[in-house]
């Protein structure tokens, strides 16, 4: 079974998010990391492979984005995985990203492919969906745990209130959230070492219309200060959250 | 041309978020000047259909199959898709929950159809189609054109206030004949609680972080939350010392949530943590330290200890409870 790892370069999580102009991301002192939730994926992956030698084959990083995007990609190789793919392009909208993923997948034949259910940029929970759609394979949301017993895939999914377990057959695409590793795994020194030698297969894009396009941004609303009131008169606060705010 | 709208059931019934988005998409008909549909899938008797009319749907289509009795992105994909090609439909809107974030993005594909992906409010223009949307967790929100002549909307919970009227929708039982070969995934359990108020869907939510110091301190959280008909969470490192349980962690890997009233008691506000809670209407904050990042994200403040604090808010509840 060959595994497939797609991943989004994103800015690290506490990133201050500013733009210049409404346009453009201002990217000067941004430190760029693999989406947390693709960094969990990858780190399943790796558990997969290393729990399952003789039946997962290789885990592969695949990422649609420029070339600046590599210390990312070089980073997912030194956490373990075995080589990488980046198609040579900007990201211009999720349907582009998916349909250069499908070219990946076809090229390949991976079995299970997995993606994250969010990149934390542009929060859109969509390109896994896609991706499925366009290789016409199943596909599973929500999947916080993948198994393999007895040769066999199967998947925890959340559901309102609770979890179902499924089985299925690759191939598939698995759009996964928390709870599918418990940390993400770090990179050793011998792995950023030996990730310096490992290939990344540059791809170049097919020609694929983007549908969406994004045409400018802002900032939140601006909060208006924190009222402070005594810890010793929680009735003034109940008064006020019942009678000026009316959401009690 | 027309409005189609996915209204997902539970066990049979329909819920705030199912009337939220049939208000939401009304009004999104009423922009183009068409009607709306709510396609249902699942057993639903004609009682809980009939509701959908009374938030704005003037047709409602209801399909039972055995076949599609868990959710199958492919199945559903198939069918929703076929609906709304039937319907010729122009705007197709799904809720921004697990289901649709399973279904929109397969439908796009398929029916070649822009995406925007847990809006917020109704289109700014319908010529270009401009939506509106978080990015980068909440830290910015982005004005995106959707090109097709078919869009796909996703609705954030709790953005849109419900509109109720008296309409009386048609309702349409369709028989649905699926290809089997559609349907791969394979449900072989089930562990779920019944009838427990979702932290997603509640409208007041208690939420602890570290600064709760144990897991045998949680009673009053838990009191307090139940004097106010709300929902518990909690911040990531709760959950990851599991003193409380997964679904209850909030933020940009967890929950994202915007309830009514969000109560964060030791909870010390980071990026992370804010990402899934800063759309709520109002935030207080309880925390022993004054200049705590919470601060500057919550309407009103305490400072003090938690320990302290909270048995007298529960008692002040109780007080305006009972009078
Ligand atoms: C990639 C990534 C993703 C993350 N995702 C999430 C996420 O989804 N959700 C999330 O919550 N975190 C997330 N985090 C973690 C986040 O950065 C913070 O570490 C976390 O939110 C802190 O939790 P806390 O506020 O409970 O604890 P702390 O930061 O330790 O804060 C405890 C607070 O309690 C106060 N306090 C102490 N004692 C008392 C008392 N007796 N009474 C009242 N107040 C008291 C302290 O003043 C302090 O402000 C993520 C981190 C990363 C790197």
């Amino acid at each position: 079974m060959k595994i497939l790892v797609c991943i989004s370069n994103v800015p690290d999580t506490t990133t201050r998010i500013r733009f210049t102009g409404s346009k453009k991301l201002d990217t000067a002192g941004i430190q760029w990391v693999i989406n947390p939730w693709d960094e969990l994926s990858l780190t399943r992956a790796l558990e997969l492979k290393d729990a399952n030698p003789g039946l997962v084959e290789s885990v592969t990083v695949a990422h649609v984005g420029p070339v600046s995007s590599e210390p990312t990609i070089r980073k997912a190789l030194a956490i373990g995985a075995d080589s990488a793919i980046r198609v040579n392009s900007d990201a211009h909208d999720a349907y582009f990203v998916a349909a250069q993923l499908a070219e990946v997948v076809k090229a390949d034949n991976f079995d299970l492919i997995l993606c994250g259910i969010e990149s934390s940029d542009f929060n859109g929970s969509t390109v896994g969906g896609m991706l499925a759609e366009f290789l016409q394979y199943p596909s599973v949301s929500a999947v916080s745990g993948i198994n393999i017993e007895n040769g066999n895939l199967s998947l925890t999914r959340e559901i309102d209130g609770g979890k179902e377990l499924l089985s299925l057959a690759v191939p598939f695409v698995a759009i996964v959230q928390k709870g599918i590793a418990k940390e993400p795994r770090i990179a050793a020194m011998r792995g950023i070492m030996m990730a310096r030698s490992k290939p990344i297969k540059l791809v170049e894009p097919v020609m694929t219309e983007p549908l969406t396009e994004i045409v400018s941004y802002e900032m939140p609303p601006e909060k208006e200060a924190c009222r402070f009131i005594d810890a010793d008169k929680p009735g003034e606060l109940i008064d006020i959250l019942q009678n000026v705010e009316k959401v009690i | 041309m027309s409005v189609l709208v996915y209204t997902e059931n539970w066990e049979g019934k329909f819920k705030k978020l199912s009337y939220e988005l049939v208000s939401y998409a009304a009004a999104m008909a009423e922009m183009l000047n068409t009607s709306l549909t709510a396609l249902s899938i699942g057993e639903v008797d004609s009682a809980e259909l009939e509701s959908l009319g009374r938030f704005g749907a003037s047709k409602i289509v209801s399909i039972e199959n055995e076949k599609l009795k868990n959710l199958d992105n492919q199945a559903y994909t198939a069918v929703i898709a076929d609906m709304a090609k039937k319907l010729g439909a122009r705007v197709i809107i799904l809720a921004n929950n697990n289901t649709g974030k399973a279904v929109a993005p397969r439908l796009s594909v398929k029916l070649k159809a822009g995406v925007g992906a847990g809006v917020s409010r109704l289109p700014s223009s319908l010529e270009p189609f401009t939506v509106y949307k978080r990015v980068y967790s909440g830290n910015a929100y982005a004005h995106i054109v959707i090109k097709t002549e078919v869009r796909i909307l996703t609705l954030a919970q709790n953005s849109f206030d419900i509109a109720e009227g008296d309409n009386k929708p048609e309702i349409e039982k369709l028989s649905y004949d699926l290809d089997p070969a559609l349907v791969k995934t394979e449900v072989r359990d089930v562990n779920k609680q019944s009838g427990k108020l979702l932290l997603t869907d509640a409208e007041i939510v208690v939420s602890g972080g570290r600064g709760m110091r144990s897991p045998d301190n949680w009673a009053p959280i838990v009191e307090l939350a139940d004097l106010l008909g709300g929902a518990t969470a909690c911040s990531r490192p709760v959950s990851d010392e599991g003193w409380r349980p997964h679904e209850e962690h909030t933020g940009q890997t967890g929950k994202i949530i915007a309830p009514d009233l969000y109560i964060a008691v030791g909870i010390s506000g980071a990026t992370q943590h804010i990402a899934g809670v800063s759309a709520s209407k109002c935030i207080v904050a309880i925390n022993t330290d004054k200049d705590a990042p919470v601060f500057d994200v919550a309407k009103y403040g305490m400072v003090g200890d938690a320990m302290k604090v909270l048995p007298g808010l529960i008692e002040a509840v109780k007080n305006v409870k009972s009078a």
